[in-house]
């Protein structure tokens, strides 16, 4: 019956929107649970285990996330030994709650999407647990900080292994508590304390697209499983799939750090580096454009939507770009870069179903090279005495060889230098969007430029140019449990272009994302591969230019243009956040306070002050003179008697 | 015979002793003024059974002066006590029962 | 034969209450405490019995019925639905709990611990009575007197201004329960006139023909009563006044059992005998409740005070519970009676933890704390695994309920939607602003060398942090128990879930 409704389609010109359709998940069963409850069961461990675990936690944790990665190869070779039409599997747990027409399912779906997000999160993952075990060694809470990664990698692998909409708000919250945990690790420090909570609360304003979403959903197809939504969205009305669109954008705005919602992730960094490695660059912020390319089957009958969401992507990879650029921290510099990328991921799944295979293929280039780049940052930090500001470094290319050969590897890889893993995946969203919506192409042609010049201008900073180091410092190199990631990182950024070899990814994806039309495009790729590779040798060349040739002063200018000033300010997000939101609201629970003591309790506590008032009142009359009682009984009794008389006379 | 003479001084009897209560200070005053009201509703009472010609106002009469003999035998001993205690017998002394 | 199973549960912690207060003062010592906590997993321990032997499905069980008063129609009745059955589980729970928490909490009280437990027993039984009465007149008699063990607690155990707390608590409840009384006796008016004779018994009042007016004036009677225990805006304000000044003991059973009489009464009294008026009043009730939402958020946002904004919290939270029980549908309802009892649980939590560090630094004011994780990490921990239940993180039980409600509150109508889950960002906002204020930064030089919590009170937290968790994952087997409840009182209002616009003919077009 669905089928038809696609063939439909299909004669109409259109492309088949591909269904969930799951088959029984078989002997995959047992990995596809495993993945999922190593990490669980370790987070459990460490962080009930309390002192106890304190001098092994951390091996612990480690091996429960190479134990998940483990699982997910078993996994991902056991889906390529499938037939392509039997390469979505099921796996129902139990029922979380049901009432009405409702029943939401505890359930997995394992599919071409969530395999690569599988490999990337567990592998990843497991590279940054070794790193944290050399970056984290003086901590003494070590083993908590283990802990809170491992559930975040249960969190995450539940986002991206659910089947159900509500089984991926639990994993959405559980990543966000996760974020939460280990932006605020520093508790201790105000700056940090104040960061994770402002991460949640943003995070919570995307939430509401998701809970409003899933009442939308329950409203339109009561259910919101994604196999049973999958198959009902071709009669919906496009009203109400772009109301689901743009709700679902919301969540992914809040997740991913689009603008509006973009303020949270430059603060972030107050987190550990591993940290941001890990959540902030390459898994948890790229889960809003795993929503938006799960809920395909939503986007492809909403053009409004999917404009919406590539216009979002387009401002905020601008927007990234820019902040990049001013920014003298450099974990700001990479974030508010990891802003631009997932801008290109955003636009990229915005372009419908020729862009979603990309998405997810910058999105996968993405988190390993930048993963690569905040380890990295992370081993010059460890190495100056955690000095965040570029203009304290300079000339590090002799004093830590190994992170800045892979450090190196990453930027060449996010500039897009031919050949690298960024330059496949990011030419490939320019192309799509180039062709699609020309505007959208050369903002992302723009974007490019940029990137080019404000990693060349971090590269200069960090590595080359006079030692600017603060007294007393002596950069080292970081021990090899910390180099290894590195190194093992820096080989995924250099040959991640791989996974496009015979377009690979779009053939495996296919099942998800469906198959794109040949685009039509006026000119030949090779011809936008060369224009690309030129725009961001100007940036390049720009930056070296600026920074390459000069001195950098060890202290920012403070005489800057308004485009730096305005980078430098996170181009006001925060100041407009405080005016618009925060500042009324503050004035709003003040206000509050007095009416609800003024008015609401004072109107109780009036009248029984007023009651109290005139007992007082009457209370005088009881003078204790028996004389005057005598007197009020004679009048009392005048009275009865008169008003007996007029009674008997009227 | 006529009603009117004896009601009449029921009336000015009753006023007296309701001015006396309302007037004097001195505690023994104000319980003959208060006998003397008594008295004069026992009057009127009596007028009118005679009027009628039956006996229930006479048996009304019997109950006031039971009530206040037994009035008086209560109130005397108040206001002896009274007077032992504060050497004085004014009503206007006794006013520690008040608000 | 069988036994009056219900009646022995609600004596059993009257009887422990009697023998706890007589217990001779010579004998001292923890013995009063040990025989009431005794009393009440003795309590605790029959309520699971009664659970494991409730079969889910429609209907009441181990229902009693006793003529009372043949003149008004007052019956000696109790039975159990699923709903009552859910808040009696709570009160059991957490009772045990509170016992066990508030462990040193009486000994400097009026009556000392002794009368401090046998008023929690009192309070347990009255409760109980509260829940499986199925009798107006009845319900009304366990309605007042749940205010004569609680009035004591406040009274005699707290803070310095806690007499005042407790008159203020008095009248506002006896205030409403007046206002009740007089919709009491509308009904034996109006049953007093049909054929059957007066009668209280709520099965018989559902079936009677109430006139339109009538019904609406005695539904505005219950409500406001019931708006008052729950409490909604705007007769809320003897909330905070009261936990600012009760020990944290007191203020969970007042606010996670006793508050649940008002929205429960408004499930088994307002909607089930005046489904017209219900009806009727649902606009005016759902833009209250709506208001409770943000306006309780708002003021715990801008409280000062630790006890005051756990109130607040509580307000708001109330609102969604009023807010699930009049959108009308399975999910709202639901979801509402669900959230009564994982309110309690979540409640309860953040109740005797906040508690424990109030009495550790002998100040509620949030100022007088910062850094207290760096002492404290236990209790910090356990601070904010109760936080994020309060704000309705998934995986923890207040998670289902919320969403449930919020999704009955869009069937209900999309706008009531989008202002209602305006609350969970604020919910966001109160709970961490809270956790960064006391527990992160720089160590507050009042909390240096506070101690962590002690085996005792972790004790007291375990079982409710285990139960949220797992109720998180896992809240069907509660959800088996309510529903049928709710498909009655949805007959009862003669309302059904609207159908899904898209359905599966159609995606084929």
């Amino acid at each position: 019956m669905i089928s038809t409704a696609i063939d439909v389609l299909a004669a109409e010109g259109g492309h088949s929107i591909p269904l969930v359709e799951p088959t029984s998940a078989g002997s995959l069963a047992l990995p596809l649970v495993l993945v999922i409850a190593l990490p669980a069961v370790g987070a459990a461990i460490l962080l009930l285990g309390g002192r106890r675990t304190d001098a092994w936690g951390h091996l612990l944790g480690t091996a429960a996330v190479v134990g998940s990665f483990v699982c997910s190869l078993w996994l991902f070779l056991g889906l390529l030994g499938r037939g392509e039409e039997e390469r979505q599997l099921g796996l129902d747990l139990w029922t979380w709650f049901a009432t009405g027409r409702w029943e939401v399912k505890l359930g997995l779906l394992y599919d071409p999407l969530s395999a690569l997000f599988l490999l990337l999160i567990t592998g990843v993952g497991a590279l940054i647990h070794v790193y944290s075990i050399g970056y984290m060694e003086h901590d003494v809470r070590r083993r908590r900080f283990f802990g809170y990664l491992n559930l975040f990698v249960a969190a995450m692998l539940v986002l991206v292994l659910s089947s159900d909409y509500v089984g991926v708000f639990l994993g959405w919250e559980g990543v966000g508590l996760a974020s939460y945990l280990l932006i605020g690790f520093w508790q201790h420090k105000p700056s940090a304390a104040a960061a994770s909570k402002k991460a949640f609360v943003i995070n919570r304003v995307g939430d509401i697209g998701l809970s409003l979403g899933v009442g939308l959903m329950l409203v339109t197809f009561g259910t919101t499983s994604f196999d049973e939504v999958s198959a009902l969205t071709s009669g919906a009305s496009a009203g109400v799939m772009t109301a689901i669109g743009l709700l679902l954008l919301l969540a992914a705005c809040g997740k991913s750090a689009q603008f509006p919602l973009q303020s949270w992730l430059l603060d972030a960094m107050e987190g550990p580096t591993p940290v941001s490695a890990l959540i902030h660059a390459a898994t948890m912020v790229t889960a809003g454009v795993y929503l938006i390319v799960r809920s395909q089957f939503v986007f492809e009958y909403s053009d409004t939507a999917r404009l919406a969401v590539a216009v979002i992507g387009t401002i905020t990879l601008l927007m990234g770009a820019w902040i990049g650029c001013a920014k003298d921290d450099i974990k700001k510099t990479l974030a508010g870069s990891t802003m631009s990328q997932i801008g290109y991921m955003v636009l990229a799944s915005g372009l419908g179903v020729a862009g979603y295979a990309f998405a997810i293929f910058h999105l996968l280039t993405h988190g390993a090279f930048k993963a690569n780049m905040f380890l990295g940052a992370g081993s010059v930090m460890h190495g100056t005495d955690d000095d965040v500001d570029m203009r304290h470094y300079g000339a590090l290319q002799k004093a830590m060889p190994v992170t800045f050969l892979t450090f190196a590897m990453g930027y060449l890889a996010i500039i897009g230098f031919p050949g690298f893993s960024g330059f496949w995946s990011k030419d490939k969203i320019i192309e799509t969007a180039l062709a699609e919506s020309p505007v959208l192409g050369v903002c992302a042609l723009l974007g490019a430029g940029v990137t080019g010049f404000y990693m060349t201008r971090l590269m200069l900073m960090t590595f080359f140019g006079p030692k600017r180091w603060e007294p007393g410092v002596h950069p080292h190199e970081s021990p090899k449990v910390m180099t290894f990631p590195l190194v093992a990182l820096a080989a995924l950024s250099v040959l991640g272009g791989l996974l496009l070899l015979n377009d690979w990814i779009v053939t495996f994806l296919a099942p998800v994302t469906g198959e794109a039309e040949e685009h039509h495009l006026p000119v030949p790729p090779i011809l936008i591969s060369a224009l690309v590779v030129l725009v961001v040798a100007l940036g390049v060349a720009l930056a070296f230019v600026l920074f390459g040739r000069r001195e950098v002063p060890r202290e920012a200018p403070t005489e800057v243009s308004f485009l730096t000033r305005a980078g430098r300010n996170e181009l006001y997000g925060n100041e407009v956040n405080d005016t618009l939101v925060v500042g009324p609201g503050k004035q709003l629970t003040a206000g509050l306070a007095t009416f609800d003591r003024a008015v609401v309790d004072g109107g109780a506590m009036g009248t029984a002050a007023s009651i109290g008032g005139l007992s007082q009142a009457l209370r005088r009359a009881q003078n204790g003179f028996v004389r005057s009682y005598a007197l009020s009984l004679l009048a009392g009794a005048a009275l009865v008697l008169l008003a007996l008389v007029v009674v008997n006379l009227a | 015979m006529s009603v009117t003479p004896f009601i009449v001084l029921s009336a000015i009897l009753f006023t007296i002793g309701a001015v006396g209560v309302l007037t004097r200070r001195n505690a023994i005053v104000v319980f003959m003024c208060v006998e003397l009201m008594l008295n004069a509703s026992n009057l009127a009472l009596i007028t009118f059974a005679k009027a009628n010609g039956n006996l229930d106002g006479q048996i009304a009469a019997f109950f006031v002066m039971v009530v206040a003999a037994a009035e008086v035998v209560v109130g005397l001993a108040i206001i002896m006590t009274i007077f032992r205690t504060r050497r004085s017998a004014s009503v206007d002394d006794a006013s520690l029962l008040k608000y | 034969m069988t036994l009056p199973w219900l009646t022995i549960l609600l004596l059993l912690p009257i009887l422990g209450s009697v023998v706890v207060a007589l217990l001779p003062a010579r004998l001292g010592g923890p013995l009063p405490k040990l025989v009431g906590l005794g009393f009440s997993v003795l309590t605790l321990v029959l309520a699971i019995g009664i659970a494991v032997a409730y079969q889910p499905g429609t209907g009441l069980q181990f229902a009693e019925e006793v003529t009372w008063i043949d003149l008004f129609g007052a019956h000696y009745a109790l039975g159990l639905d699923g709903i009552g059955l859910t808040l009696v589980l709570l009160t059991v729970i957490l009772t045990p709990i509170v016992m066990l928490a508030s462990w040193e909490d009486g000994e400097t009280g009026r009556w000392g611990a002794k009368g401090l437990f046998a008023w929690m027993l009192a309070l347990e039984g009255l409760s109980i009575g509260v829940f499986a009465a199925t009798d107006v007149f009845l319900f009304y008699v366990f309605f007042e007197a749940t205010l004569i063990p609680v009035y004591f607690m406040v009274a005699g155990y707290g803070g310095p201004r806690r007499v005042q707390a407790a008159v203020k608590f008095l009248l506002y409840s006896l205030a409403g329960g007046l206002v009740m009384l007089a919709s009491v006796i509308g009904l034996y008016v109006v049953s007093a006139d049909s054929e059957g004779g007066p009668t209280y018994l709520v099965s018989e009042l559902a079936q009677l023909d109430i006139g339109t007016a009538a019904g609406r004036w005695m539904f505005v009677g219950f409500f406001i009563a019931f708006a008052i225990k729950a409490p909604m805006f705007p007769v809320h304000t003897w909330l905070p006044d009261t936990t600012e000044q009760a020990t944290p003991g007191t203020s969970v059973l007042l606010v996670s059992v006793l508050d649940k009489i008002g929205t429960f009464g408004m499930i088994r009294f307002c909607l089930e005998i005046f489904p017209e008026a219900s009806r009727w009043a649902t606009p005016v009730v759902i833009v209250l409740a709506v208001f409770s939402i943000l306006y309780g958020a708002l003021m715990a946002i801008g409280s000062q005070n630790i006890s005051r904004l756990i109130a607040y919290t509580s307000v708001s939270h109330f609102g969604f519970i009023v807010l699930g029980i009049f959108v009308m549908n399975s999910q709202g309802l639901a979801g509402a009676n669900l959230y009564m009892f994982n309110h309690g649980l979540s409640t309860a939590a953040l109740f005797l933890v906040t508690g424990y560090l109030i009495s550790r630094r002998g100040s509620a004011r949030i100022e007088d704390f910062g850094g207290v994780e760096k002492v404290a990490p236990v209790l910090a921990g356990l601070m904010l695994v109760a936080g994020l239940s309060s704000l309705a993180l998934p995986g923890l039980s207040p998670f289902v309920s919320e969403l449930l409600v919020m999704v009955g509150a869009f069937v209900y109508s999309p706008w009531v939607a989008a202002f209602a889950v305006l609350g969970i960002v604020l919910a966001a906002i109160y709970v961490l602003w809270l956790y960064q204020r006391t527990m992160t930064g720089p160590v507050h030089e009042g909390v240096a060398g506070m101690r962590d919590l002690g085996l005792r009170e972790i004790g007291a937290l375990a079982p409710l942090v285990a139960l949220i968790v797992a109720l998180g994952f896992y809240p069907q087997p509660l959800l088996d128990v309510i529903n049928p409840a709710v498909d009655h009182t949805m007959s009862q209002v003669e309302k059904s879930d609207p159908r899904p616009t898209v359905t599966e003919g159609e995606a084929q077009e």
